[in-house]
């Protein structure tokens, strides 16, 4: 389940007309504003090294500007890189010529966009069933397929309206359905719900995590937005200015920010909504000690809630049926301070 | 005007230019000296124009020379390109002989039949199709509608030409920046040439007896909006559909087929719409080189200085304007509601 379908690898994007003669000074060390204000040239990414596992949701966060959209356009080769290596289940995309290239594109990726990008003048059917008539295929089936998958996204009955006719949400579930027709391996998804309002976008992230539970796609999702981040992330990126600032488990980041922009980024959220219980456990095998029993994946609310007030409570973790550690109340307040704070505090202490 | 003879003999060029004296035609201004009148001689230094300069050095050719050098020209490659344009223009001849002869055999109400069918199935407008059958009988009425149907054939013609060689070559310019950047100027100049001016050339081509003379200079009218908007159309295609197109692996034909044309179809048929306006004024004027059809009774009107008859061809040339303009019209709109019906 952990072996890696996609890679990137040494990935430079610099844009501007003279990018091959910055790639060295990209390559020496050069960041993003000293090459704009020194050469003009704009440094889309820099030293991009990315492990995309098959049947994981891979994140890709950053704000306006940090290269996240750029990034995911290198892996169906809508933009091709300065240098550096992208590699789809074992073959170097880069090398493909034209026809495999659209090969690939028709048969290992599909993509869900910000702003839909559905064909206006096709019927919610014909446009969930475009990959399939791209490549050629047999036209029932195809509208067979393409009917299932608007049953699955939720939008039976609205196969011959037109895409106009749908709300924003509605047209996305039918962008959705188009990538899901394609049946590829890799689902690339470009800020999908950034355009959607807060509810509609949380009930599309809960689609996304039940599909996800079923077909366990490669899934490589663009967000500027943590708390979807966090909430459907099996590995989360986080880029800044081109770069990767880190990347890792989701609760591992949140646990351990590696810099300032992250500790900052990370503030603001509810850690108790989000840091599970298995992440700030101690970890023991020993069992029955007859206390309270709570699940691993539990977040750290519920753990609140069911301490009732008792600061010094312990409670038994399971996974699975299965003892897999102890949790003290107190390191659940202690967690729930951002470790900057934290840091900051003792320091100030006697 | 002693002043540039002065010149060319400090120059030493006197015996270059005696020696390339022409004799040549007489301008207008001589033959008014000669005649005692005045001329506009006594200006102490007249623009050097090639008539001044050959009054000082015979070696200058005059303005008049020029132009005949022109008309040379003309005659002498008018053969060559007549051997390569004939066979190619000849379906237009022909494509408008037999369009303007169907047209006039059928029956009067069989004709009106068919252009209000046509006019409904194209503009699905209740109000225009009883417009349009309102103003073909009206033209009936008066004794008009032959040549109104002339006019018609030929419009349709040259229309339907227009939009085989025009959606084409705005698909091709819509793709090259190098094709926009050669071919905007010779688009603009085909719009801004005096709707006369066409003809001169073209007269010189072919004999005033073939239809393919109007048809052609109709057809150079007319053709610049269809490739215009053709070529914005396709290039005002949202980018975002066009990347999806990409992401989904579409070749380059499928995403014309599919994506390009049909979102640039509303900018497409505006310009088809403006083709067929163009058309019918083209034609009218095309009525000078035998076009038949209303315009040459538009044309009698001024020759023959009866008022009457002027006056109804051309408010006839406005009916069908209106009626041409409605219903390709309401065929745009439909089109774009189809595309954009909340909007």
């Amino acid at each position: 389940m952990t072996e890696s379908f996609v890679s990137i690898r040494n990935l430079y994007k610099i844009f501007g007309t003279n990018s091959m003669a910055m790639i060295s000074r990209a390559k020496a060390g050069m960041h993003k504003a000293d090459m704009l204000k020194e050469f003009g040239h704009v440094l889309g990414l820099r030293d991009i090294n990315i492990e995309i596992k098959k049947g994981e949701i891979t994140v890709i966060m950053g704000l306006s500007g940090s290269g996240k959209s750029t990034l995911i356009r290198h892996l169906n080769r809508l933009i091709d890189p300065t240098s550096g290596e992208v590699f789809v289940n074992g073959t170097d995309i880069l090398k493909l010529d034209r026809r495999q290239l659209l090969h690939l594109r028709r048969t290992q990726m599909s993509m869900v966009f910000q702003k839909f990008a559905l064909l206006p003048h096709e019927t919610v059917l014909r446009n969930a069933g475009m990959p399939c008539s791209v490549r050629g295929e047999d036209g029932k089936k195809t509208e067979e397929t393409a009917r299932n998958w608007l049953h699955r996204v939720g939008l039976s009955g609205a196969e011959a309206l037109y895409p106009h006719q749908l709300s924003g949400g509605m047209q996305q579930r039918v962008g959705l359905a188009r990538a899901l027709t394609s049946n590829s391996e890799v689902m690339l998804m470009d800020e999908a719900y950034s355009a959607l309002d807060p509810l509609i976008r949380s009930s599309m992230q809960d689609l996304l995590l039940e599909l996800q539970n079923d077909l366990q796609k490669t899934v490589v999702f663009i967000t500027h937005d943590l708390d979807e981040a966090l909430k459907i992330a099996d590995h989360l990126v986080i880029l800044k200015d081109g770069e990767i600032v880190q990347q890792g488990e989701p609760q591992y980041i949140l646990l351990n920010p590696a810099d300032p922009y992250i500790e900052d980024f990370v503030g603001d959220i509810n850690r108790a909504r989000v840091l599970r219980v298995r992440s700030i456990m101690t970890e023991v095998t020993t069992d029955d000690d007859g206390l309270e029993i709570l699940d691993g994946d539990e977040n750290l609310e519920l753990a609140i809630l069911r301490a009732s007030g008792e600061a010094d409570k312990t409670f038994a973790v399971h996974s699975d049926g299965m003892r897999v550690g102890t949790l003290r109340m107190t390191e659940v307040l202690k967690a729930l301070v951002p470790a900057a704070r934290r840091s900051a505090t003792t320091k100030e202490g006697p | 005007m002693a002043s540039y003879e002065k010149l060319f003999d400090t120059l030493g060029l006197r015996t270059w230019c005696d020696a390339g004296a022409t004799g040549g035609p007489m301008t207008l201004s001589e033959l008014v000296s000669k005649a005692g009148g005045k001329t506009a001689e006594g200006e102490a230094i007249p623009f050097p124009s090639l008539d001044v300069l050959h009054k000082a050095c015979g070696a200058f050719p005059r303005t008049r020379d020029m132009t005949a050098g022109l008309e040379r020209f003309f005659l002498d490659v008018k053969d060559p390109i007549k051997v390569v344009l004939d066979p190619l223009t000849q379906p237009l001849s022909w494509a408008l002989r037999n369009s303007i002869e169907v047209m006039q055999s059928l029956p009067w109400w069989a004709a009106i039949i068919i252009l209000v069918a046509i006019a409904q199935f194209a503009g699905r407008r209740v109000g225009v199709t009883l417009f349009v059958l309102a103003s073909f009988l009206g033209l009936a009425f008066i004794d008009h509608f032959g040549y109104a149907m002339e006019t018609l054939a030929i419009i349709l013609v040259c229309t339907v030409i227009c939009v085989l060689i025009g959606v084409p070559i705005g698909i091709a310019m819509s793709r090259s920046n190098t094709l926009e950047r050669w071919l905007t100027p010779v688009l603009d100049m085909l719009q801004t040439l005096p709707t006369f001016v066409y003809l001169i050339p073209l007269i010189f081509l072919f004999s005033v007896t073939e239809p393919k003379l109007y048809g052609i200079a109709i057809i150079l009218y007319a053709i610049v909006p269809s490739i215009r908007l053709t070529n914005l159309g396709i290039r005002l295609v949202d980018g975002d559909v066009l990347e999806a197109a990409d992401a989904f692996g579409m070749t380059s034909r499928q995403k014309l087929l599919r994506v390009q044309l049909p979102l640039a179809l509303p900018n497409i048929m505006a310009g088809i719409n403006q083709t067929i306006m163009l058309s019918l004024s083209m034609v009218v004027i095309a009525s000078l080189v035998s076009a038949p059809g209303l315009g040459t009774l538009v044309l009698r009107g001024i020759n023959k200085l009866e008022l009457g008859v002027g006056l109804v061809a051309g408010l006839g040339i406005v009916v069908l304007a209106i009626v041409l303009d409605r219903v390709s019209r309401a065929a745009l709109q439909r089109v774009n509601k189809m595309h954009q019906p909340g909007a």
